[in-house]
This record gives C-alpha cells, sequence and structure tokens, in this order.
C-alpha cells in the first residue's frame, strides 16, 4: 500500500467521527505522545484541530536530541574546537546549543564537524583519513542498534582513529517516571512506533502496573487517528492495557536481534536528561570490552550535569507540564533562528513543531 | 592554451589571454571590438526595472542546469516578476584558481544560450580571479534592467481578500535536484532542476488576468513567498495541500529527509495573486507556454486571522506554514 491510502481523506474524517462519540462519554483526556516523529506529523497533519475539546495531545520527551545535556554539546564542541578532533554527527544536532556554543557555531570558527546520515558513515569517515574521528552516540532504541553494530565493526577491524560519545538515552524507564509524577495527569500513551519495533509491546508493563493504558501506532494520518481512537476506546471500557495498532511494523517481541547487537556492546546506566534530571538506568555505556571506543575514556571527558540557560522552560515542556507556547521564551528570545534550547531547533522537538505548524489551537 | 584558470588570469596580460581566448568568444561578443568602461546603449520608453543576485550554488552544474544559467535566469526572473520586459544584463564572474577552464566554458556557454533565448543582451561584465579556498570554483553576480510596460503595478502588496492564488507548476525540483547531485542522494536522483526564464510566462498570464502580484518561489520555496505576500498585504492565504502539485521524487525526498516541500526552493516557478474571476484563464494562458503546462489554483486570499498563511491538509484540518530557518538547505542559488 502506498502512503496515500493511509492518508485517505474519507477514512479520516470516518475516524474523526468515531473519536468525536467517543470523547462525548469521556472527561477531558490528556493523551501523551512520546516520539518526535509523532509530534512533527501531528502538527503536520493539523491534527489537535480535528479533535474535540477534551481530548488533549501533549507532547511528552520523544526527541532524543531535545533530552541530550547541553554539556554534552560543549564537551563535543570543545573537542572539536581545541583537540583537532573531527565530530561526525547527525544533522539534527548541528544546530542545537550548548551552554556556549553549537556545532555550526564551532564549525564556522574552523572545526572539522561533519553531518553524517548514520553510524556507517562516521566509520566511511575514519577508515579514510588519519584524523581523529568521535561519532555523537545520540538517540533512543531505533538508533541504538545502529551505533552499536559500528562499535562492533571498529572493533573488528581495528580502526584505530575513531571512537564513540555516547549519550544513548531509552524510552520505557521515562515513562515510568513520567507516570509517577501525578501533576501530568496522563490518561494515556501514544506509543512510538519505530523504538517499539525494537523493544516489543511487552517493554511497556510499567503501564499497565500504573493503570494507565497505551496504543502502539504508526505515523501516517490514519495510524495516528486510528491510535488515539483505540485508545479513547481503551479509556471508554475502563481497560489497562497495551494495544498494538502499528502491526505491519511492530511484532509483539520487537527486534530480539537487534536488542541482543545493544545487549552485546552497551549496558544500561542511571542518565541525565535535559531538564528533567538524573534517571534511574535510562542510558547506555559501552562495555567494558568497548571502553577504548570510548570517547569519554579516550579524552577524558567528565561526567555532566544538567546546567539549563535562564528561564528556559524545557522540562517543563518535555515533560507536558506546559504547552511549548506557554514557555516565557517562546517565540520572544528563543526562535529556530536563535534557539535557547533543543526543543527549538531539533527536528523533532515540541517547540520547533508548534513554532512551524502552530501547535495547540 | 589555457587548461585551468591561475592567479595570473586576474589582471594584466593573463586576464587579456582569458577574455580574448575564452569568455568573449564563449559568450559571443566580438574580441576585436574595443572594451570600453561601461556599456553606452538607449532603453526603449517606460519605467525602469533594476535588480540584482548573486550565485553561489554547489555544485555549480546540476541535473537541468548550472551557474550559467541560473545566474541569467534568476535575474531575468527578478525582472519578470515586477512585469517588466528583460532588456540587459551585467556577468560579474568570482573565479578560485584551478578551475577547470572546459567548465567554465560549458557556464559561458550557458549563459550565452540562456541569455539569447531569453532575448536579453549582456552588456557588461567583470572577473576576478582569487586564491584556491577563497571561493567554490566559481562566483557569478548578474544584475539586470528591464522595462515596465504602461498600466502594469504589480506588488507584493496588493493581494486583496477574494483573490485566488496560482502557481506556475510542480514544486521543490530545484533544491531537490541540487541537494541530490550534491550529497550522491540516489533515491532522489531523477529530480531535474525546474530553472527557467518566466518572463513570457508571466507575460502570458499578465495578458490573460489583471494579476496583482507575481513572485518567484526561490530561497524558503512557496511557504516563504506566500507568508511574505500575506504579511505585506496584510491578507491570510489559504492553500490546499491537495491543489498543490508536488512531483514523487520530491515527495519522496522530503518525506526520507524531513522537509516540507513547500520550503524547497524553485528556480522556474512563480506565485501569481490573481482577481478570483480571472483566475481560470490566468491558468488557462499559462498551461499554452512553456515552464506552464502545470499552472494551477491552488488556494484563494482571505481576510487576515492570527496566522498569515494556512495549509488546509488532507486530512481536512488547517495548520499554519511558517517561513523556514535559515539554513533548510544553504547553497542551492
Amino acid at each position: 500500500m502506498d502512503s496515500a491510502a493511509f492518508n485517505d481523506p474519507a477514512a479520516a474524517h470516518a475516524l474523526v467521527d468515531t473519536i468525536a462519540g467517543l470523547a462525548r462519554g469521556l472527561p477531558e483526556v490528556r493523551l501523551m505522545e512520546v516520539c518526535g516523529t509523532h509530534t512533527m506529523e501531528i502538527g503536520r497533519l493539523g491534527i489537535r484541530q480535528l479533535l474535540p475539546d477534551n481530548v488533549r495531545l501533549i507532547s511528552g520527551p520523544g526527541c532524543p536530541v531535545c533530552v541530550t545535556p547541553a554539556a554534552y554539546i560543549d564537551a563535543a564542541a570543545e573537542l572539536a574546537a581545541s583537540q583537532g578532533v573531527c565530530i561526525a554527527t547527525f544533522g539534527d544536532l548541528f544546530r542545537v546549543p550548548g551552554n556556549s556554543r553549537s556545532f555550526a557555531q564551532v564549525k564556522a570558527a574552523g572545526a572539522a564537524i561533519e553531518v553524517v546520515a548514520s553510524p556507517r558513515a562516521a566509520l566511511d569517515l575514519a577508515r579514510k583519513s588519519s584524523r581523529p574521528v568521535v561519532f555523537t552516540a545520540v538517540g533512543f532504541e531505533t538508533t541504538i542498534p545502529a551505533t552499536a553494530a559500528a562499535v562492533k565493526a571498529a572493533a573488528s577491524e581495528g580502526i584505530t582513529n575513531l571512537s564513540f560519545f555516547v549519550a544513548h538515552r531509552l524510552v520505557p524507564p521515562a515513562l515510568d517516571v513520567l507516570l509517577a509524577d501525578p501533576s501530568l495527569r496522563i490518561s494515556g500513551f501514544l506509543l512510538p512506533g519505530h523504538v517499539s519495533a525494537i523493544v516489543g509491546a511487552k517493554a511497556y508493563g510499567a503501564l499497565i502496573n500504573r493503570g494507565v493504558p497505551g496504543v502502539i501506532t504508526g505515523f501516517e494520518a490514519l495510524d495516528i487517528l486510528a491510535g488515539i481512537c483505540s485508545l479513547l476506546g481503551l479509556l471508554a471500557r475502563k481497560e489497562v492495557a497495551v494495544k498494538n495498532e502499528y502491526t505491519r511494523v511492530v511484532p509483539e517481541n520487537g527486534n530480539p536481534a537487534a536488542r541482543r547487537l545493544m545487549d552485546e556492546v552497551y549496558e544500561p546506566c542511571d542518565a541525565v536528561w535535559r531538564g528533567i534530571g538524573m534517571l534511574s538506568q535510562s542510558g547506555l555505556n559501552l562495555r567494558p570490552e568497548f571502553a577504548t571506543f570510548d570517547a569519554s575514556v579516550r579524552y577524558g571527558l567528565k561526567a555532566f550535569g544538567d546546567e539549563m540557560p535562564e528561564g528556559c522552560g524545557c522540562g517543563s515542556v518535555l515533560k507536558g507540564l506546559i504547552p511549548p507556547e506557554e514557555c516565557p521564551l517562546f517565540g520572544v528570545a528563543c526562535t529556530p533562528e536563535n534557539p535557547v534550547g533543543p526543543c527549538m531547533v531539533s527536528s523533532e522537538g515540541s517547540c520547533a513543531a508548534a513554532f512551524k505548524y502552530g501547535g495547540a489551537r | 592554451m589555457i587548461d585551468s584558470v591561475l592567479l595570473s588570469h586576474g589582471s594584466g596580460r593573463g586576464l587579456d589571454d582569458l577574455l580574448h581566448a575564452v569568455i568573449l568568444p564563449e559568450l559571443g561578443t566580438d574580441p576585436a571590438a574595443p572594451l570600453e568602461d561601461a556599456a553606452v546603449f538607449a532603453l526603449p520608453e517606460g519605467r525602469v526595472a533594476f535588480t540584482t543576485d548573486s550565485f553561489v550554488i554547489r555544485p555549480v552544474e546540476f541535473p537541468g542546469g548550472d551557474i550559467g544559467k541560473l545566474s541569467v535566469c534568476g535575474t531575468v526572473n527578478d525582472l519578470a516578476m515586477v512585469g517588466a520586459v528583460p532588456h540587459s544584463l551585467s556577468v560579474a564572474m568570482i573565479i578560485e584558481e584551478g578551475l577547470d577552464v572546459e567548465i567554465l566554458r560549458r557556464i559561458l556557454r550557458s549563459i550565452r544560450r540562456e541569455s539569447e533565448m531569453a532575448g536579453v543582451s549582456i552588456r557588461c561584465g567583470d572577473t576576478k580571479v582569487v586564491d584556491r579556498g577563497k571561493a567554490d570554483g566559481i562566483f557569478i553576480a548578474t544584475s539586470g534592467i528591464g522595462v515596465v510596460p504602461p498600466g502594469l503595478d504589480l506588488s507584493v502588496a496588493h493581494a486583496q481578500p477574494g483573490d485566488a492564488v496560482v502557481l506556475s507548476g510542480p514544486i521543490g525540483l530545484h533544491g531537490i535536484a541540487v541537494l541530490a547531485a550534491r550529497e550522491g542522494l540516489n533515491f532522489a536522483s531523477t529530480a531535474v532542476s525546474d530553472c527557467a526564464c518566466l518572463h513570457r510566462l508571466a507575460a502570458a498570464l499578465l495578458k490573460a488576468s489583471r494579476a496583482r502580484t507575481l513572485r518567484d518561489a526561490t530561497r524558503g520555496g512557496c511557504a516563504a513567498v506566500l507568508n511574505e505576500i500575506a504579511l505585506a498585504s496584510g491578507v491570510t492565504i489559504v492553500v490546499r495541500q491537495s491543489a498543490i502539485p508536488v512531483p514523487p521524487e520530491v515527495a519522496g525526498a522530503c518525506s526520507y529527509l524531513g522537509l516540507d516541500p513547500l520550503h524547497v526552493a524553485n528556480e522556474g516557478r512563480f506565485i501569481a495573486i490573481v482577481p478570483a474571476d480571472e483566475a481560470e484563464a490566468a491558468v488557462a494562458a499559462c498551461r499554452t507556454m512553456d515552464h506552464g503546462h502545470g499552472a494551477c489554483i491552488i488556494g484563494s486570499v482571505e481576510q487576515r486571522t492570527r496566522v498569515p498563511v494556512l495549509l488546509e491538509t488532507i486530512i481536512g484540518s488547517r495548520r499554519m506554514v511558517d517561513v523556514p530557518s535559515g539554513d533548510l538547505l544553504p547553497r542551492i542559488c
């Protein structure tokens, strides 16, 4: 089926009608999506504008760039600026501000920053030159298997001029923290399609334990509307379950081979999420046998905290406590051209989506 | 025999050699004629339109054109968008030492071909050579003069509620073609730039309707142009996603790269604001012309609300269309 089939206007209108019907029997419900691609598509398709007033879509910490601490950017930028290291990074990180500067700024000042589309491209970069290359390994479960494969390839080929600056984060532990915060009043989760394709539906047991339903869904208009429909159905029936509405991509068990690869290369650790703080067992470290490929070991980088620019509301936005427009800096001191926080500049950021597509009504 | 441009070709006898052996013959100028400090010529009666643009595209050759063709079309189109009949151009080149002369010749031939086809004269020019690493192959700046027919008063500030929005053809091809050529994106390698001179197409549209605004959708794409018109005119423009033609290679590349086709640059497309009852005639006139076969009505102008530009999505909701941030796709024109 091509993507037109998942964007059929008549089918979309039918789902919108069903949603309206289900919502009539419900109090205000707050549905959180925890995937940056969902955030952007909801904005791009104007889905909020089609929903009844009592169905609120809230964006959670679904953008891996947005939850990366500013000090991480500072440390990597410093490596490029003063240690002659070539930083290989995803385009998403390029303009993200650190506490002092962005990769774009150090590149303009002459440092080597290469935008790559995959960890494999960083591997190629290292193979082709003798210059030290550091890959910024940022991302959720969707990206982690690919960087794990690159670490293994570097090890087996004995590539000595490549290392990995790891700031991967895991989605399920973060959901647990959000669920534990009563101020968020989350009625249900729209669960991320791509992350779920790796971790599988069973990884969301914490939701069930805390009595909150979730629906795994895809990214086309009908996927998202069907996901909302399904979630409202669970709420209407007071049924606590995790449903998979994205079976064409997400197997019940996820991708065990990809998870084995992750486990082989990485081990869980406590990790700082920008604006949210330290979350237990929510990050990854390279296992000791791969320590020589760890940029923080190789360059003696110290662990980073969670300093935030004054007034920056990223933390509250990432947790869904406030919509982006309620951050005092939104659209005034913080714009896509001059971002204060990554949420405004990442292609999956909540603030970027709200600025670009108009966000909440 | 000159193989590549050297720093010494930037002045004195070296410049003389480059001019007489390469630049003047390729542009079709008589190398024996004396070179004056300024061109002196008369213009037809009427108000004069005057514009300038510079071109720093990478790579300098791309599917559907090169920097030479682009430098002629870009300036001709800026003249055409105020309704002017393009008359004369200047061409200034800043060349990085080491540029292969064969590439320079191809670029010059493009300039000649495109300006002859457009019916404009290259009246004057300049050539500078800079050290390796100080420019990227070649940069070109062109200025243009045109004459505006009496009675025409096009402006970005003239859109009125009730008007129709006309688009001259499918969007995004230039930006995606250049990006694919530069980054080696195989999945978008069939995209061919729409780079073209639009003055005849614009003239046909102006003959068929009393258009109020014309704007070529270059950097920032249609989104930027629609916002400029809406803000300058104090109106809200609503466009329908289902009415906007997006070629499959553009749709595919945008989806993969996370771009909005409305943000991608064109070099051969314009947006026209036309009184609603003349929009069909305007579209029909465009469709009989080169580069206008895909012309269509994509939306309408409404009273100003909070948001300057709205998109009616395929599933029937309305969301805003913003101006892209600075560096979506750098160096594409």
